[in-house]
């Protein structure tokens, strides 16, 4: 394995090749986008009071961070993103076993969840104000509702759809429904609950500056609703860009942490 | 030889919403030490349900099963369900691991089955390295991991081409008979039950109950692939295939 044929070589090189074509073109598209933008407004195309431009968003951000209310901003967020994430991937995780262990409770659950899943969680923010007050907790609560069905309904399809001849194998050694789990159910759906950290992620983002928008005394939300009602588009855009950043950020972690999880395991 | 396993008027039926169907009407046959033993029947007729109830995956609906002594049951499912994210070790060790019986002993005991068995390189690769036929060798050692004293190979060469299929029904039977152990084997090819069986048991359609039981005697009797060109062989594949009265 340690000396590659010729051809073996130039399959190597065309792969190097694509990734930097692909890595070319996704630079470029953003490079002409920005330039795009700040030309436009430079020359006054397009009104910069409506539209904002990359030098004034640059300069926005380095004002925000000067007064540092930045860091605050991102910090509470990401606080709030954080914890949503992580009662909803453990509340997820919880139920989705407690579905997958008793059939009759997954079977009595299933309409339930499926409503509260596609219900519009903006619609009861009037009414998570006034249950948890106007906090950071209605902030959480918020995103949790967003967050949590959808990481219970993707873990436990994954537990449900597991190869059943695993556990007729592990039967056949006498297994308990605990040595199941633990043998073939969790090991099997490690794709899976990856796939459900990369969903609740972006739901919790989403939950929380949702929650932010209806109420809030700082975080990115609470800096691009009070952009708008300033009339301060820099600011609105400013905080919609380190969002973008932010979210690709998470994500990249978790594409990260699936990449390593992969390798670790042979394949 | 002794008989270790003896089953009498073995019923069973399956319940559904639609309705009842009954998969055995009666079936009783029984089990000598150290034979090799085909079942072989028309698609549908519930011969893999015998295994099933054997190995206590299914409950019988009537009848009786009586072991002479206390016997451990393997059991070798159709496809290999090797675990993708599991070593060829971590796969074979899966059985002591369930039963709590992950000794040192134990786990060199494995170890060498996999070094006699020619998969010595691929103890801590993954499965996805494996051909189909070394991961059916694989599912095998893992069933042997246990030591059961009677193997239930449930249609378990039926996923391979043919080519490899003749090669590992070679092996598997090598390796049943050199390490001693008793087996019940269900098959739908009549060929593969006649070179590797001592005898073999045909059964009826649905609800199914034992039509006729062969002693397979050939006089050179060896190996599978050998056993294939004894002539005695079509002998026995016209009778059985006249047997199974098959019509499409």
């Amino acid at each position: 394995m340690s000396t590659y044929s010729e051809e073996h070589i130039k399959y190597l090189k065309k792969q190097k090749k694509e990734k930097r074509i692909i890595c070319f073109f996704r630079l470029l598209i953003i490079i002409c986008f920005l330039i795009a933008w700040e030309l436009l407004s430079r020359f006054e195309l397009i009104n910069t009071f409506l539209s904002s431009s990359p030098t004034e968003v640059i300069e926005t951000t380095y004002q925000l961070l000067q007064d540092k209310t930045l860091f605050t901003h991102i910090g509470v967020t990401l606080y709030e993103v954080l914890i949503s994430f992580s009662v909803a991937t453990l509340i997820g995780f919880v139920v989705a076993i407690i579905l997958w262990s008793n059939k009759i409770i997954a079977k009595v659950i299933d309409p339930y969840l499926t409503v509260l899943n596609s219900l519009p969680k903006v619609a009861l923010g009037p009414l998570i104000i006034i249950w948890v007050g106007a906090s950071t907790n209605s902030i959480i609560f918020m995103a949790l509702l967003i967050s949590t069905f959808v990481t219970i309904i993707t873990i436990y399809q994954g537990f449900a759809e597991t190869n059943q001849s695993y556990i007729t194998l592990l039967k056949s050694f006498g297994a308990n429904k605990r040595q199941i789990f633990m043998k073939a159910i969790f090991p099997s759906n490690i794709p899976t609950l990856i796939s459900a950290l990369k969903i609740n992620i972006s739901m919790s983002l989403i939950g929380v500056i949702m929650g932010e928008l209806l109420v809030s005394k700082s975080g990115l939300g609470y800096l691009i609703m009070y952009g708008s009602q300033v009339f301060n588009i820099n600011l609105v855009i400013t905080g919609v860009v380190i969002l973008g950043i932010i979210s690709y950020i998470m994500y990249f972690a978790i594409d990260r942490l699936e990449v390593y999880i992969k390798k670790k395991r042979g394949n | 030889m002794d008989k270790i396993l003896t089953i009498t008027n073995l019923e069973k039926s399956f319940h559904t919403r639609d309705g009842e169907i009954k998969a055995l009407e009666s079936v009783s046959f029984d089990v000598r030490e150290k034979e090799f033993i085909s079942i072989v029947g028309p698609s549908g007729c519930g011969k893999s349900t015998i295994l099933s109830i054997l190995a206590d995956l299914e409950e019988k609906s009537n009848g009786e099963i009586n072991f002479s002594k206390d016997y451990t049951i393997g059991y070798m499912l159709q496809n290999d369900s090797l675990f993708e994210w599991r070593t060829v070790l971590e796969n074979c060790l899966l059985g002591l691991e369930i039963t709590n019986q992950l000794t040192k002993e134990n786990k060199e005991y494995v170890i060498n089955l996999l070094k006699t068995y020619g998969l010595e390189e691929f103890i801590d690769s993954y499965p996805s390295r494996l051909s189909g036929g070394m991961r059916q060798r694989v599912a095998l050692i893992r069933t042997l991991a246990t030591k059961p004293d009677i193997l239930l190979l449930d249609e378990a060469m039926s996923a391979l081409d043919y080519q490899s299929r003749l090669a590992i029904s070679d092996d598997i039977y090598k390796i049943i008979k050199k390490e001693g152990k008793t087996a019940i084997m269900v098959t739908h090819d009549i060929a593969e039950a006649i070179s590797m069986s001592d005898r073999i048991i045909v059964l009826s359609k649905r609800p199914a109950t034992v039509k006729k039981v062969y002693e397979i005697n050939m006089q050179n009797k060896s190996t599978p692939i050998h056993n294939r060109k004894c002539k005695e062989f079509a002998s026995y594949y016209d009778e059985i295939w006249r047997d199974l009265d098959v019509h499409i």
